[in-house]
């Protein structure tokens, strides 16, 4: 028995940075607006705090405050010949659950993409000729350009209290910053995080190597900050315990203390926590979806809540898995190239290598979530030249410390045993006297990298789980070696004692952890025949559904995802306030 | 305040643990002290588990104190508490397979599909303590536990290379990442969990724990040693 609720103007699907925004913008324009969160209702003073949050085995290892996968997870496997198999334990990402969602403990890094991205194929069919991309690569322009986000880049940044040094002010290239970035209006929300020993030696080594180094703008508050919206941050205190964390000093931007706690002021919003979305409902005729249906977790009784506007904004993953269960758009399928729904999914991919050094102590446990030096020559730089390479998409290259707790961080030489007081003795020296220098990668679309529905396995609503079908190809394998070898260089630039040497990573795997940046499934663009979404993030089969997160990206990018991901999220909250709103219907004609 | 109510709880703390735990202190000991001191810890009363049997229990109060011996850096693994750490992760949620998806269909797979068994973590720990003590007893003619140091080496480095193989088909690698995984996490975690104890792991690599601001020390210890005495969750609770 299905109990039917009162209409709303709005339902919103998973209450995060993007839901968060929504929630906020649309309230503000007068509609009323329902929150369904599968997770429960966290808050910093009484879930974050002090001493119980400097836990790393809950947090880090145990995933206190990630999606449980005995109630719900994806099959997985690297090709279509494969058998795919339930990932029956989160490893290689970590979706998170809850009110705030993966806000509360991201890192805050906080990056502007460019045309690099937004007009891939034309600009690389421009400068290498068509025949440069590969047949099976499916990367194609998004439909959005930079200087249409430009603004709304600027909007998250400041809400998000994003710290760091512009590199380019209305062209001007600025000194200290990254002189790859695109334009900015103005200077970033703060001043950059206070330099640790190890980012230092990375940008002295890397500066003397010709390259760029600059500080990662990052979403921790360098300063104590209130936003534009009047929400009040701490200021960061290097406690070294951010990814994976929630912030005791509310030092990090999350949605949790920014833009929720002023929707739940509005008398027109209404939350409702441990609320299972299970469908999508669309009317008859094929034109609207009418809301959706949810389960309370707290009784098990099944709702169904009807809505004018239906937004999908929970993880990603989870966005495109709910788009396949309600059967909207055609499912994808990689033979014939047809259908959307599940097509472009990408991953990150990235090398490391560790340094030994007798002479330095960086102290490891101090640090914010974004306390690194950065390089951008082979990722935003378009005068970086992928020709004799033969690979599309770009790299950038980091140091410093990020959440380096002692279960978690524990890097010896290569070849010291695993156990043992040989084993010991390095441990107690490396622990302080190691870093780390990584890169993190683009992933170009292929046609055989994609979702579906699992044909067995099913979640605890009885529905079937999805199915992730993906590897490394050829071109992130040529991408992977340059990296690896680029990281390896600067690191003998830093005269260390001894360094385990970076690598190309080879196939994906599900262990260990990699990154939560998965991307696609649904994707934006310019054409309903191979997107699912026009560049306002509306659908183009259901004027009335949205569907806001990283899975509208055509394709992943080296960069951290969140920039574009709260950008997008208030474009798409301008687009239905100015203009839906006023002419419901679809905002680009197909 | 604050740091009146630490001092007092920790004085209280060494006054009521007297022997057994005071023993544990080791670190800043000489090596030859730090080891005369083990053996009034060598038969301490039973600490009660909750989840490992008699044999069990043996396998892994050895195991821990072959891989974690009593030196110059820390205690030995059952003076850190390690086995209790054990013991306790697996009668507690994690060890019952909380966040483990455990429907069927089970298939092998392929290791890039990560873990397929169908066991939660405490029932794949039972299973390869009993099967590890079936491969020494074929073996040596012993328990795991009462083998000489150098046997058990030769074990433990069978098993992570996957160089053993037990009978009952049972992955020996992944029991072995398991037991490894628990050992770290015992070592390094904070106390409240029963390993790690007095944070000597802490204090051996120089993790100062539970500290709530450093914004006032990242310039002022740029690549200096930051030393104090570490704190526990316990400590500021």
């Amino acid at each position: 028995m299905v109990t039917k609720l009162k209409e709303v103007d709005a339902v919103i699907v998973g209450l995060g940075w993007t839901g968060g925004i929504l929630a906020k913008e649309l309230t503000q324009a007068g509609l009323k607006v329902v929150a369904l969160e599968r997770g429960v209702h966290r808050n910093t003073a009484e879930d974050y705090a002090l001493p119980g949050v400097r836990d790393e085995l809950r947090f880090v290892h145990r995933h206190d405050l990630m999606q449980n996968p005995a109630r719900d997870t994806i099959t997985v496997r690297n090709n279509v010949k494969q058998e795919a198999l339930p990932m029956r334990r989160l490893g290689s990402f970590l979706p998170g659950d809850g009110v705030g969602g993966s806000g509360v403990h991201w890192s805050g890094h906080t990056w502007r993409w460019t045309d690099n991205e937004f007009k891939v194929r034309s600009m690389y069919e421009a400068r290498y000729g068509k025949n440069f991309i590969p047949e099976d690569m499916t990367i194609q322009d998004w439909g959005i350009t930079y200087a249409e986000l430009e603004p709304y880049y600027d909007k998250f940044e400041y809400v998000a209290a994003v710290s760091g040094k512009a590199g380019n002010i209305k062209g001007v290239i600025q000194p200290g910053g990254n002189p790859f970035e695109a334009p900015r209006a103005r200077e970033y929300a703060l001043p950059p995080l206070t330099d640790i020993q190890s980012s230092k030696m990375f940008s002295e080594a890397a500066r003397n190597m010709g390259y760029h180094p600059f500080p990662r703008p990052s979403a921790n508050a360098s300063r104590a900050y209130t936003n534009p919206d009047g929400s009040k941050f701490g200021a960061c205190q290097y406690c070294g315990f951010c990814q994976r964390f929630g912030c005791e000093a509310n030092a990090k931007g999350s949605a949790h203390i920014t833009v929720i706690p002023i929707a739940m002021a509005s008398p027109n919003f209404e939350l409702r926590a441990n609320s299972w979305v299970t469908q999508v409902l669309k009317d008859p005729a094929g034109k609207k979806v009418t809301g959706v249906r949810y389960t309370n977790l707290m009784n098990g009784e099944e709702y169904e809540q009807p809505a004018g506007i239906v937004l999908l904004t929970a993880y990603a993953i989870n966005n495109v898995h709910l788009m396949l269960l309600s059967g909207i758009g055609e499912p994808y399928d990689p033979v014939s190239q047809k259908g959307v729904i599940g097509k472009n999914y990408c991953y990150q991919t990235g090398v490391g290598a560790n340094l030994f050094f007798d002479d330095h102590n960086f102290n490891p446990f101090m640090s914010a979530g974004g306390s690194n030096h950065t390089i951008d020559d082979f990722n935003a730089n378009w005068d970086f030249d992928r020709g004799p390479h033969g690979f599309v998409g770009g790299f950038t290259i980091g140091a410093g410390f990020n959440t380096s707790l002692p279960i978690g961080n524990r890097p010896v030489p290569s070849g010291t045993p695993a156990w043992g007081t040989a084993w010991k003795a390095a441990q107690a020296k490396s622990y302080q006297t190691a870093m780390n220098i990584g890169s993190s990668g683009s992933v170009m679309a292929n046609r055989y990298n994609y979702f579906d529905l699992d044909p067995t396995y099913k979640n605890a609503f009885g529905q079937p789980l999805m199915r992730m079908t993906f590897d490394y190809k050829a071109n992130e394998h040529k991408m992977g070696e340059l990296a690896a070898k680029l990281v390896n260089d600067i690191a003998k630039a830093m005269n260390p004692t001894s360094f385990n040497r970076a690598s190309s990573r080879q196939s994906w795997t599900v262990v260990p952890y990699q990154s939560t940046h998965n991307t696609g499934g649904t994707i934006m663009g310019v054409n309903p025949k191979v997107s699912a979404l026009n560049k306002y993030l509306q659908n183009w089969d259901y004027h009335n559904l949205f569907v806001v997160g990283a899975n509208v990206f055509p394709h992943n990018g080296s960069y951290n995802p969140t920039g574009p991901v709260g950008a997008l999220a208030y474009w798409t909250a301008d687009a239905i306030k100015n203009r839906y709103m006023k002419n419901p219907g679809p905002l680009v004609q197909a | 305040m604050k740091d009146d109510g630490i001092n007092r709880r920790d004085f209280l703390k060494g006054a009521v643990a007297g022997g057994a735990v005071a023993t544990t202190a080791a670190v800043g000991m000489t090596p030859q002290a730090a080891q005369a001191q083990q053996k009034p810890a060598a038969a301490p009363a039973s600490p009660g588990y909750s989840y490992l049997n008699l044999e069990e229990a043996a396998f892994v109060e050895a195991m821990v104190d072959h891989m974690i011996p009593a030196d110059q850096y820390s205690p030995k693994g059952t003076d850190l508490g390690i086995n209790i750490y054990i013991d306790r992760a697996l009668a507690g949620g994690w060890g019952k397979g909380d966040r483990l998806y455990m429907q069927g269909p089970w298939k092998v797979g392929h290791p890039n599909q990560g873990y397929q068994l169908p066991l939660k973590p405490a029932d794949l720990y039972r299973a390869g303590i009993a099967a590890t003590n079936a491969y020494c007893k074929k073996t040596y003619g012993k328990t795991f536990d009462q083998l000489p140091a150098a046997q058990k080496q030769e074990v433990l480095v069978g098993l992570q290379g996957n160089k053993i193989k037990f009978d009952s088909g049972l992955p020996t690698n992944t029991f072995f990442g398991t037991m490894y995984q628990t050992v770290m996490e015992g070592m390094f975690a904070d106390p409240i969990y029963g390993g790690n104890r007095n944070k000597a792991v802490w204090k051996m690599i120089g993790f100062p724990g539970v500290v709530a601001v450093h914004a006032q020390n990242i310039e002022k210890f740029r690549d200096k040693r930051y030393v104090v005495e570490p704190l526990g969750i316990a400590d500021l609770s």
